[in-house]
């Protein structure tokens, strides 16, 4: 049950994606967003079109999967929709219904703000699938590098994301076992309402966090045991190191933004 | 023959903590380690046998520098664990592997995890791949690099944990019960990588348990009871005194036991039977 909680939604294959460095990915996503909030028309946003279902080709991942994003969001969609579609005020009004007037000007809002949503939740979608989380992780700590100097402590956010990556599993796995030992000595975390299933949860939450904090200490001793003593003066054994193809998906990025701004601006 | 180098040595080594009670008066003073001396040779094999709480895992700690001597001094090839400017050193040439395998992996592949030590030791990106390929031949789990840990069985995590040490090249490895929360096979996994780091790699192994068919392997075993060292010896003279160990409350062989018992029982065998095939080669050769 509580097992089936996949996190961080990899999906492996062999595509050019998978291959690029996470770093460029970030970026591409973060361009991607940018992207998506300067264009305000339609050409605008064919150019993105073409470009997200290029990517989406690219990657090889099954479309459903990045559909699998979107229901998460569908309410927050719908409400979106709505709000947009009914509260815009415009010069035409196109159906009245009581006192909600769907405009033109909201018809036009509404549409756009979906696909707007959409394309968002599709395109980092695309980067989560394609990228594991260790190498999100690596690439998040050589990007946030020059925040260093602003003594920031990014190695170590990135240590601590990576660690949670690696016991989230474990620690689901200890939730389940606590869980059928406390059921086994009568714990009931099925009935009662909302007050009591949450009062219900106190001793899975206990013996959770008991054993949370002692595994922490196990493995604080364990890294000092390996010399591990912060980021300075540590080399990495798998350094983020620039290829060819990732040069070229830069390249292609800037084309795709200095397209999206062109049609800004020109039209 | 050569006169072997010293790897580790201790002098009246004691190791004391505080108690307090709630209210954070200090109830009383517990002395973990208590007046320890010994030395153990490079390329030995040296088992510490001992009950809960008789100070074993308390004196591994030491030779790691995780814990430092509240009195007396302990030399881990031949640097003072109290340097703190060399404690990197120490670590580095005395490794340790823990009781709880999943709590002593930092990766989220084999592989990284392994790397993860000569990362912290600064070993250029080349090297690391080199030695990470090395060690996980040394314990025979390069197959699995590519995994995660977490699907391992609990030998094979307790394995890559022992490569993960071996990458960084130590002189010495001390392993804290590894072997305390695996199942009987995982056991003997464990145990027989630990063997053939010392017969092949020539690396110094330090082994807590309490498992004596663990033991029976060592070139030197030493008891420890209330936070002092209570015998020394070989295998065969430690069990050949099967009433003094019991009375540290330590099991011996089941094989030990049994010839121990017939021998009560008025057979004439042997002291120090170790391992099934001697008693019954001490038994066919009664009559």
């Amino acid at each position: 049950m509580i097992r089936d909680i996949t996190l961080g939604q990899y999906y492996p294959a062999d595509s050019i994606l998978h291959k690029l460095d996470p770093r460029v990915k970030l970026v591409t996503t973060i361009a991607f967003l940018v992207a998506l909030f300067v264009a305000d028309d339609w050409v605008g946003y064919l150019v993105a079109t073409v470009f997200l279902v290029a990517v989406i080709k690219l990657s090889r991942v099954p479309f459903h999967f990045m559909v699998k994003g979107l229901k998460a969001i569908f309410f927050i969609l719908l409400i979106t929709l709505i709000f947009n579609l009914f509260l815009t005020p415009g010069d035409v009004v196109l159906v009245q219904i009581w006192k909600l007037k769907i405009t033109d000007k909201g018809l036009h809002t509404a549409i756009f703000m979906a696909i707007r949503l959409i394309y968002l939740i599709l395109g980092s979608s695309v980067m989560t699938l394609t990228t594991t989380p260790n190498d999100l992780t690596d690439g998040l700590e050589k990007l946030m590098s020059p925040l260093k100097k602003l003594h920031v402590p990014v190695h170590e956010v990135a240590m601590m994301m990576s660690i949670a990556l690696r016991f989230i599993p474990i620690l689901l796995e200890e939730t389940d076992k606590i869980m059928k030992a406390q059921i086994a000595r009568g714990a009931d975390f099925e009935n009662g309402n909302l007050i009591q299933k949450a009062k219900n949860l106190v001793p899975l939450l206990v013996p959770l966090f008991i054993s949370a904090f002692r595994r922490a200490n196990d493995l604080a001793m364990a890294m000092e045991a390996r010399c591990y003593r912060g980021g300075e003066g540590r080399t990495k054994m798998k350094p983020l190191i620039y290829a060819r193809r990732d040069y070229y998906a830069y390249g292609v990025v800037v084309i795709f933004l200095a397209a999206i701004i062109a049609v800004r601006v020109v039209l | 023959m050569d006169k072997k180098e010293t790897m580790i040595k201790a002098k009246d080594l004691v190791y004391e903590y505080r108690k307090y009670d709630e209210e954070g008066r200090e109830r009383e003073l517990i002395k973990a380690v208590n007046g320890v001396n010994f030395q153990i040779e490079k390329g030995d094999f040296v088992a510490i046998l001992g009950h809960n709480g008789s100070g074993k895992s308390t004196l591994a700690k030491h030779i790691n520098a995780l814990l430092v001597p509240s009195a007396g001094t302990l030399w881990v090839d031949g640097i003072d664990t109290k340097e703190e400017e060399r404690v990197w050193d120490v670590r580095q040439s005395a490794g340790m592997v823990f009781q709880n395998p999943d709590n002593q992996i930092i990766g989220t592949i084999v592989e990284e995890d392994v790397g993860f030590g000569p990362e912290n030791m600064g070993v250029p990106t080349k090297e690391i791949w080199e030695r990470v390929e090395e060690s996980l031949k040394a314990v025979n789990m390069l197959k699995y690099r590519h995994h995660s840990p977490n699907k391992l069985s609990g030998g094979q995590k307790q394995r890559v944990a022992i490569a993960g040490v071996v990458a960084m090249h130590p002189e010495c490895i001390v392993l804290d019960e590894p072997t305390a929360m695996l199942d009987p096979n995982g056991r003997k996994e464990v145990i027989r990588t630990v063997r053939a780091l010392n017969q092949v790699e020539d690396i110094t192994v330090i082994l807590i348990t309490h498992y004596m068919e663990e033991v029976i392997y060592a070139d030197k075993v030493i008891v420890m009871d209330d936070g002092k060292i209570v015998m020394t010896g070989t295998p065969r003279e430690i069990f050949s005194q099967v009433e003094t160990l019991k009375s540290y409350r330590l099991d011996v062989p089941q094989a030990t036991q049994l010839a121990w018992e017939l021998k009560k029982a008025g057979l004439d065998l042997p002291d120090g039977i170790l391992t099934r095939e001697e008693l019954v080669e001490a038994l066919c050769h009664l009559n």
